[in-house]
C-alpha cells in the first residue's frame, strides 16, 4: 500500500494526549529497529494513529533505502488468503522478510484469524531477530484483542505501547489553527475559539466542523460571527460538552500524566520485559526456565539480554539435539525431564552417554576378509565389481546388492569386504552392521525376552549400512521377516546400503514373504559361481604359498585341473595335501600329490597317504564304541 | 511493595503525605482529586473527625491507565499528622515507595515542622529503613499567607532540607506547586526502580 505522502510529522499537531506516542514515533523513526521494537499505538478511532505511523513510513523512506511496508491488516488477510488459494504462501512470506521497517495498520482485526496470527508471528520472530522494525496500530490495546494467541500477544506488547488520547482544549486549538493555515481561511477572532471549546473526541469530526464553517464562510461570502458557530453547525454541536473558558489548569493532571508517561518509559527496564517474555515463551514450549528466572532476579540487568536469550535457545537446541540421538538407542528415556532443562545439560548429557554405552552397537564386518585378499575371476568379477562400484557410493547404486551362490565360493569373504571398505571407505561410514541372518534371529529372540526390543531395532536403524550373511535363515520366520522388513524400509529411505547374501536367488527363497522378495529382487541380484579354472589356480597357488609349500607349475596345473566346488573345498584340498605330507615325513612333490589325491594310482607313497586320510582321532581307542551289544538285541525285538 | 510487576505488567507506587498536624496534606490530595479527568478518577477514601481533620488517613488511588504497556497506579496515602495518632502513621508508612513532606510554611509552626520530620525518621528507621534511601520530597505550603506570618523557603530549607531533596513551594488550596511535587516524587520513585535498589521491586514469575 502507498504511504500517503502528506501525513507527515511536521504537520502533526502535538498535545499532551499524544506526546508519548509522537516521541516514541520520532525515536522509531530515527532508529528503526533499535528502540521500541515492536512499536506498539492505540487510540480510538480519528485521533492520528495512521498519520503518526504514515509519518514513520515517510520519515524513513526518505532518509534510509530500508524497504518501508504499510498494510492494513485487512489487506494482509486478503493477500496471505490469496496466497494459500494460489499455492505461493513461500513467496508471500519472502517478500515480507525483506522488508526493513513493516507498519501494519487495524491490528485489532486479528481477533478469529488464527492462520493469519501464526503467519505473523513467523514473520514477526523473523523480523525481529534481524533488528528490524515492526510499527502497528490498534483501536485497543493488544491484551483486549479478542481470540489472539498468548505468544503473539507477548509479541504484541514485547516492545513500547502507547495510546493516544483525544485532543484536549490547546490541541485542538492548534489543529484548528494549523487547518485553516493549510487552507488559507481566515475567520475573525473569537470563531475558532468557539469551535475549540466544543469537547470534540475525534479529529475527524472536528474537521467536518471546521470544513462546514469554512463551506458556509466561502459559500455564503460573509465573515461567520464567533456567537453564529453553534447555531451553524447545528447537530455537529448538540450533545458536546463544552469548555467553558480555557482553563489555565486543566491540563495540568494530563500534562503530570504525560511527564509520568515518559519517566515510566525510561525506567522501566526493557531487559526484564523482554526477559519475560523470553520466559514466558519457553514455557509455554514446555521448557523449565530456572536460568532465566535467575538472571530476572539479579538486580543488576545482563549486559546483553538477547545474548542471554541466545544462549537459552542454545542450550534447548542441544537438549533437544541429545533427545533426538537418545530417542534412537532408548526411547523410554528420551521422555526424562532433563530433556527439558537447560540447567541440566551436562545431565542429559550422561544420559545419552549412558545410553550409548550400554547399547551395543550392532556386529560390524570382521577384519580378516578384506577386499585385497578376494581372487578375481570370471565367475565372480560381476559381483566384486557391484562391491567395488558400492564401497565407492553407498546407498546410491545397486541398492539393494543381492548376492547369491553356492556354499564356499567366498560370498561371506566379500560381504565383509564391502563392510570393511564402508567403514574406511571415504564415506566413512561408521556404524556398518554386518551379521550373519542366524544371529540377527538369535539377538531378536533375545530382545523378545528380555523386553528391549526397541533398542534392539533401533541399534539397526542407526546402523550406516545393513550387511545381512545367509539370509535363507530368516525363511519361514514370520517375526524376523517382520523386523527385517521395518529395518530394511528404514535404511532404505534414508539411502543406506544393504547387501543380502545368500546361498541361492531370491525367487527360490521358500517361506520368505514376498514383501521381502521382491524389495530384494528391487536391487541388483548377483551370482558368485563355483570357481572357474583360473581362479582355482590362483587359489592353489596362493594356499599352498601359505602353507610353505613352494608348487610347481605341474603341480599347480594338475591341482587346478581337478574339479572344486568352491573355495573352501580348495582351501580343504590343499591342507590336505600338505598334512599328509607332514605325516608321512615327505616333502610335498608332484607324485606325492598325485597319490593323495588319486590313491588308485598308489605308489609306496600312497599307503602313507591313506593312513594320513584316517583321522588320528579314529585311531585313538579310548574315544571308539567298539561293541554295541544292546542295539542288534533291541532291534530284533522291535521287529518281532 | 510491589512496585513493578513484570508478569502482570503492573506498576503500582505507593507515595505518602507526611506532616504536622494542619499543614494541608490532605488537602494536597483534594486538589490533585479535583484535577483528575472523570474516566480516571477512582473513590478518595477520607475518614475526617468531625472537626475536619484526618482521623485515620486518606487514600487516593490514581489510575495512569496503560504506560509502557504496564498498567499504572498510583496510591496517594496521608498520614493523620496529630502526636497522638503515633500508631497509624507507622502503620500507613509501611511499604511506602516514597514520602512527600508537607511543611507548614507558617513562622509559628516550625518546631511541629521539625519535630514531625524528626518523628518521619524516627518511624523509618523504627522499619528498618534507610530515610537516604526512601525518594523523599518537601513540600512548603501555605506560601499564599501574608509575608509577614509566613517563613521564606530558603528559611524553610534552611530548618528541614539539609538533605538535599527537592523542595517546592506550594499552596496547596489553589495549586500552585501540587502537581510539581507529585511529579517530582513519582519521578524519584521511578528513578530508583531503574536504579534496581528499592526493595519493593520484585521480579514478577509465575508458577
Amino acid at each position: 500500500m502507498q504511504i500517503d505522502s502528506r501525513l507527515r510529522f511536521d504537520n502533526f499537531v502535538v498535545g499532551s494526549a499524544n506526546r508519548l506516542a509522537v516521541a516514541a514515533a520520532r525515536a522509531v523513526a530515527e532508529s528503526p529497529g533499535a528502540v521500541y521494537n515492536p512499536l506498539f499505538m492505540y487510540s480510538s478511532s480519528g485521533l492520528g494513529k495512521t498519520h503518526l505511523m504514515s509519518a514513520i513510513g515517510n520519515q524513513v523512506a526518505q532518509r534510509t533505502d530500508l524497504v518501508v511496508e504499510l498494510v492494513t491488516l485487512d489487506d494482509f488477510v486478503e493477500e496471505l488468503h490469496e496466497a494459500i488459494a494460489a499455492g505461493t504462501t513461500e513467496q508471500f512470506k519472502e517478500r515480507y522478510l525483506q522488508v526493513g521497517l513493516l507498519l501494519i495498520d487495524d491490528m485489532q482485526f486479528l481477533t478469529g484469524h488464527r492462520e493469519t496470527q501464526s503467519e505473523l508471528l513467523r514473520i514477526f520472530n523473523a523480523l525481529q531477530a534481524d533488528g528490524r522494525q515492526i510499527v502497528m496500530t490498534s483501536d485497543r490495546p493488544p491484551t483486549e484483542i479478542a481470540d489472539v494467541d498468548e505468544r503473539l500477544i507477548t509479541r504484541l506488547s514485547g516492545g513500547l505501547i502507547v495510546d493516544m488520547g483525544a485532543p484536549d482544549y490547546e490541541t485542538r486549538m492548534a489543529i484548528l489553527k494549523a487547518k485553516c493555515e493549510e487552507r488559507g481561511v481566515r475567520f475573525r477572532g473569537g470563531v475558532i475559539d468557539e469551535l475549540g471549546r466544543l469537547e470534540f473526541k475525534n479529529v475527524r469530526e472536528l474537521q467536518g466542523a471546521l470544513n462546514r464553517l469554512i463551506a458556509f464562510q466561502t459559500l455564503g461570502g460573509e465573515q461567520v460571527e464567533p456567537d453564529a458557530v453553534l447555531t451553524i453547525l447545528g447537530d455537529l454541536a448538540e450533545q458536546r460538552g463544552r469548555v467553558s473558558a480555557p482553563r489555565v489548569m486543566g491540563g495540568e493532571f494530563a500534562n503530570f500524566l504525560t511527564d509520568i508517561a515518559s519517566a515510566v518509559a525510561h525506567h522501566v527496564e526493557q531487559w526484564k520485559t523482554r526477559l519475560i517474555e523470553g520466559i514466558e515463551y519457553w514455557r509455554s514450549e514446555g521448557f523449565h526456565t530456572a536460568a532465566l528466572e535467575r538472571v530476572l532476579a539479579d538486580r543488576t540487568p545482563p549486559t546483553s539480554v538477547e545474548t542471554v536469550l541466545r544462549e537459552f535457545e542454545a542450550g534447548v537446541t542441544k537438549l533437544r539435539d541429545l533427545q533426538r540421538q537418545l530417542q534412537r538407542l532408548e526411547p523410554a528415556l528420551a521422555g526424562h525431564d532433563a530433556f527439558r532443562d537447560p540447567d541440566r545439560l551436562s545431565e542429559a548429557e550422561d544420559l545419552l552417554e549412558r545410553a550409548l554405552r550400554t547399547t551395543t552397537p550392532p556386529p560390524g564386518p570382521s577384519a580378516a576378509f578384506t577386499r585385497a585378499g578376494f581372487e578375481v575371476s570370471v565367475s565372480n568379477q560381476l559381483a566384486v565389481r557391484a562391491a567395488d562400484a558400492i564401497v565407492a557410493v553407498p546407498g546410491s547404486r545397486y541398492n539393494p546388492l543381492f548376492i547369491h551362490g553356492p556354499s564356499g565360493v567366498g560370498k561371506t569373504h566379500l560381504l565383509n569386504a564391502i563392510g570393511n571398505g564402508l567403514v574406511h571407505g571415504a564415506t566413512g561410514a561408521s556404524a556398518v552392521a554386518c551379521v550373519p541372518a542366524q544371529l540377527f534371529v538369535d539377538e531378536l529372540i533375545g530382545a523378545l525376552q528380555e523386553g528391549i526390543v526397541d533398542r534392539w531395532r533401533a541399534r539397526y536403524r542407526a546402523a550406516s549400512a545393513l550387511l545381512l550373511d545367509d539370509v535363507q535363515f530368516v525363511a519361514g520366520k514370520e517375526r524376523t521377516q517382520e523386523e527385517l522388513f521395518h529395518v530394511f524400509n528404514a535404511l532404505y529411505a534414508e539411502g543406506k546400503q544393504l547387501v543380502i547374501a545368500s546361498d541361492r536367488p531370491p525367487r527360490d527363497l521358500s517361506g520368505l514373504e514376498e514383501r521381502l522378495r521382491s524389495r530384494f529382487e528391487g536391487g541388483l541380484v548377483v551370482q558368485m559361481q563355483s570357481p572357474d579354472h583360473a581362479l582355482r589356480e590362483r587359489l592353489y597357488a596362493r594356499y599352498l604359498r601359505e602353507l610353505g609349500v613352494d608348487p610347481t607349475p605341474a603341480m599347480i596345473e594338475y591341482l587346478s585341473s581337478r574339479p572344486a566346488m568352491s573355495v573352501r573345498e580348495i582351501i580343504g584340498t590343499a591342507n590336505r595335501v600338505v598334512a599328509s605330507a607332514e605325516v608321512a615325513a615327505v616333502p610335498v612333490t608332484m607324485d606325492f600329490i598325485r597319490a593323495a589325491l588319486d590313491p588308485d594310482e598308489s605308489g609306496p607313497e600312497g599307503a602313507a597317504m591313506k593312513r594320513a586320510t584316517t583321522d588320528s582321532f579314529f585311531l585313538d581307542r579310548e574315544k571308539i564304541i567298539w561293541e554295541w551289544p544292546d542295539a542288534s538285541a533291541r532291534l530284533i525285538e522291535d521287529l518281532r | 511493595m510491589s512496585l513493578v510487576n513484570y508478569a502482570t505488567r503492573e506498576i503500582t507506587c505507593k507515595i505518602v503525605y507526611y506532616g504536622p498536624g494542619r499543614s494541608g496534606k490532605t488537602t494536597n490530595l483534594h486538589y490533585i482529586y479535583g484535577q483528575v479527568p472523570d474516566d480516571r478518577k477512582g473513590r478518595m477514601v477520607s475518614l475526617a473527625t468531625q472537626t475536619d481533620r484526618t482521623l485515620f488517613f486518606d487514600f487516593l488511588p490514581l489510575d495512569l491507565g496503560s504506560i509502557s504497556g504496564f498498567t499504572t497506579k498510583f496510591q496517594l496515602y496521608t498520614v493523620p499528622g496529630q502526636v497522638y495518632y503515633q500508631a497509624t502513621r507507622k502503620l500507613v508508612l509501611q511499604g511506602a515507595d516514597g514520602v512527600v513532606f508537607v511543611a507548614d510554611s507558617q513562622a509559628r509552626q516550625i518546631d511541629e515542622n521539625i519535630e514531625s520530620f524528626q518523628d518521619l525518621h524516627a518511624n523509618l528507621a523504627e522499619q528498618g529503613i534507610d530515610a537516604r534511601s526512601v525518594p523523599l520530597v518537601l513540600q512548603y505550603n501555605k506560601q499564599d499567607l501574608p509575608r509577614e506570618l509566613i517563613l521564606s523557603t530558603g528559611e524553610l530549607s534552611d530548618a528541614l532540607n539539609f538533605r538535599g531533596v527537592p523542595e517546592f513551594p506550594a499552596d496547596a488550596l489553589h495549586g500552585p506547586g501540587v502537581f510539581e511535587t507529585l511529579r517530582s516524587i513519582a519521578e524519584g520513585v521511578l528513578k530508583r526502580l531503574s536504579a534496581g535498589t528499592s526493595a519493593g521491586v520484585t521480579a514478577g514469575s509465575r508458577g
